[in-house]
């Protein structure tokens, strides 16, 4: 059998997982929802259109799609942060609305209070929670350390590298216990290897902790490496493209960014995010208009 | 040639380097006193007045006295026709510019006038009764402006059932008040402490409310996801957020506040340090007058500072920003 492996082939093992995974119970349900904006100018925007989908408990589920499809906006309708227009929720087989605790979230930019220290932002939510200021404490202490930053305890925000900030970030909205993990885009804005160290870190509390994840990315090789399966948008309007489930094998490790399945599966996401262009004129337009920009006489006339 | 970036003194928003920036503060104090001392002690600069030292043969000229230049030039062209003694004198400024070294002997000599009258207050009075009155002003104005503000910068409700009103009577200038302050107040301090709480609140709750409003939205959201409801929304997210733009907010007002100090003043029986400037020009002691109108602005230099310090500390959580 020498034909080339697809994203679709999935070895008995992973097979195997992603039907014990079905299994699991429900604990999120998204059915029928929408949402159109009101521009300005009287008109409607559709962000998002008709999504279903569900995930499973302790599942880790990655969405990508092009800029502007709505990703955002699925994660704050799922967060409560925005109404949905049509469609509802299901948290654990309950209707959610408005913001709560069971449902965290990791925002793009730094959300960290910056008048608190890293513990006292941590402790934030155990506090709303109605729990004492020393259970609030110890609990708080306990996840920083678990994201490895017990040295800056009671360093202020503005002390911390980006990478620290979102650390923090994630173990402020762990505290609370969610059911579900809502991350949008947590690491847009860090250095790859920053990036690389940060998917390591939440990998290992994934897999140590009963959490449900539900992380938007526009890094497709982010999106493999963490993701059980891919939920793939498409813009204009915001639908569900397609959702992949990842046939490369648990755990990961980062060996496997070149392996044939992950390979096949950065292939055919490729092919769904950009598609082939059809329009051959199209292409011809869309170059740069260059004139030779360099003095005749110039020391370097050429790069090559 | 390699030049240190700080070494430039007009890179585009960078920060000047320490000792650069100790030598520019210093020379804003000093440009404007090296241009006052100028047209003090070089006479050619300016000098309209001539100060008469020997009257001579003009009947109305007497010693001491300050003519126009061209008054005494006229008169001494006159009698040089009719062979008479010509007057003598040394050019001088006005009265109402005294030099530098005057103004600073009134800073000591102003304290140490006795009054003129028994009913009259000593200048360090007159300070404290100013002060008096810029405090409850302000501390007055601050009790409602600052909760009403913040009010109308997290709920919309509250903007809009304060804001229009607002928005209108601040535009009605504080001092038109002054008549019927006093008619309801009296002449003592409580009309003049009314003028500021006037000029001061309506600003004041625009001003905060635009401050609570610029708080970065994304804190509330975070906020909320993990739990926030109403009542901690406002206390422990929006104040504290906004608690050192505020602080700024509030030194800036405390400015205005000393503004309308003058008017207020004026207003009833004269008072304070007002009174005194107005009652010193009235003697034509212009020295003093100097003296006191420099106070106030060593008064309220000293007091920003101060507060700026008090601001540093209490807020060491923020980036670092030099404001
Ligand atoms: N508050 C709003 N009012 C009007 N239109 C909005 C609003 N928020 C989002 N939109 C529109 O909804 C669409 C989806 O936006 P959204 O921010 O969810 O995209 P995204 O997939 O997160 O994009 P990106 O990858 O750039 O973050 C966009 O066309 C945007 O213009
Ligand atoms: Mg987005």
């Amino acid at each position: 059998m020498n034909k080339e492996i697809t994203y679709l082939d999935q070895s008995d093992t992973v097979k195997d997982r992603f039907t014990r995974l079905k299994k699991r119970p429900v604990t999120l349900n998204v059915k029928g929802l929408g949402k159109t904006f009101a521009t300005p100018q009287g008109g409607q925007v559709t962000a998002l259109k008709n999504i279903d989908f569900t995930v499973h408990r302790r599942e880790f589920v990655c969405v990508i799609g092009p800029s502007g499809c709505g990703k955002s906006t699925l994660i704050r309708i799922l967060a409560g942060l925005e109404t949905p227009s049509t469609g509802e929720i299901l948290l654990n087989g309950e209707p959610v609305s408005g913001p709560c605790p069971d449902r965290g979230m990791v925002f793009q930019g730094y959300t960290l209070f910056p008048w608190l220290t890293v513990k006292r932002n941590v402790m934030f939510g155990l506090l709303e929670s109605g729990r004492s200021k020393v259970t609030a404490e110890e609990e708080a202490l306990q996840w920083i350390d678990l994201v490895g930053l017990s040295q800056f305890a009671e360093s202020y925000p503005h002390q911390l590298s980006g990478g620290m900030k979102q650390r923090v970030a994630i173990a402020r909205a762990l505290a609370n216990q969610p059911k579900i993990l809502l991350m949008d885009e947590p690491y847009g804005a860090l250095d790859a290897q920053t990036r690389a160290k940060m998917q390591q870190y939440l990998m290992e509390i994934w897999q140590n902790i009963d959490i449900t994840v539900l992380f938007i990315t526009h890094d497709l090789d982010e999106a493999i490496y963490l993701a059980d399966r891919i939920l793939v948008l498409k813009a204009n309007p915001g639908e569900v493209n397609e959702l992949i489930e990842v046939p490369v094998p648990q755990p990961r490790s980062p060996d496997q960014f070149l392996s044939p399945e992950f390979l096949a599966t950065k292939k055919r996401l490729e092919e769904l995010i950009h598609p082939p262009e059809k329009n051959e004129e199209k292409i011809e337009t869309d170059q740069l208009n260059m004139v030779r920009m360099v003095s005749v006489n110039d020391e370097v006339q050429s790069v090559f | 040639m390699l030049s240190l970036p700080t070494n430039n003194l007009f890179a585009v928003r960078k920060e000047l380097a320490p000792r650069s920036r100790l030598m520019v503060t210093i020379m804003s104090f000093l440009l404007p006193i090296t241009l006052w001392c100028l047209v003090s002690y070089v006479p050619f600069l300016w000098h309209p007045k001539v100060e008469i030292t020997a009257p001579g043969d003009v009947g109305y000229f007497r010693e001491g006295m300050l003519v126009d230049r061209e008054v005494f030039d006229a008169e001494k062209e006159k009698l040089s026709l009719t062979q008479g003694i010509l007057p003598e004198g040394n050019r001088a400024n006005p009265v109402y510019l005294p030099a530098p070294h005057k103004v600073v002997e009134a800073f000591y000599t102003s304290f140490t006038t006795e009054p003129r009258r028994r009913s009259e207050k000593w200048l360090h009075e007159s300070l404290w009764d100013s002060i008096q009155v810029i405090f409850w002003g302000f501390l007055i104005s601050s009790l409602f402006g600052v909760p009403l503000g913040i009010l109308a910068g997290t709920y919309d409700f509250f903007s809009r059932l304060f804001e229009p009103f607002i928005e209108f009577f601040r535009y009605l200038p504080a001092p038109a008040f002054g008549a019927l302050a006093v008619a309801i107040l009296g002449i003592h301090h409580a009309p003049k402490i009314a003028i500021i709480v006037i000029g001061t609140f309506f600003q004041q709750v625009l001003v905060i409310a635009n401050t609570t409003r610029k708080l970065d939205k994304s804190l509330l959201e975070a906020a909320q996801t993990l739990g926030a409801k109403k009542r901690s929304l406002l206390f422990r997210v929006v104040i504290p957020g906004v608690l050192p733009d505020l602080y700024r907010d509030m030194r800036i007002l405390l400015g205005w506040a000393w503004t309308y100090l003058i008017v207020a003043e004026l207003i009833g029986t004269s008072s304070g340090i007002t009174w005194f400037i107005t009652q010193q020009a009235r003697y034509k002691n212009f020295d003093n007058v100097f003296a006191a109108i420099i106070m106030i602005g060593i008064i309220g230099l000293v007091v920003d500072l101060l507060l700026a310090y008090f601001g540093r500390r209490l807020f060491s959580w923020q980036k670092s920003s030099n404001s």
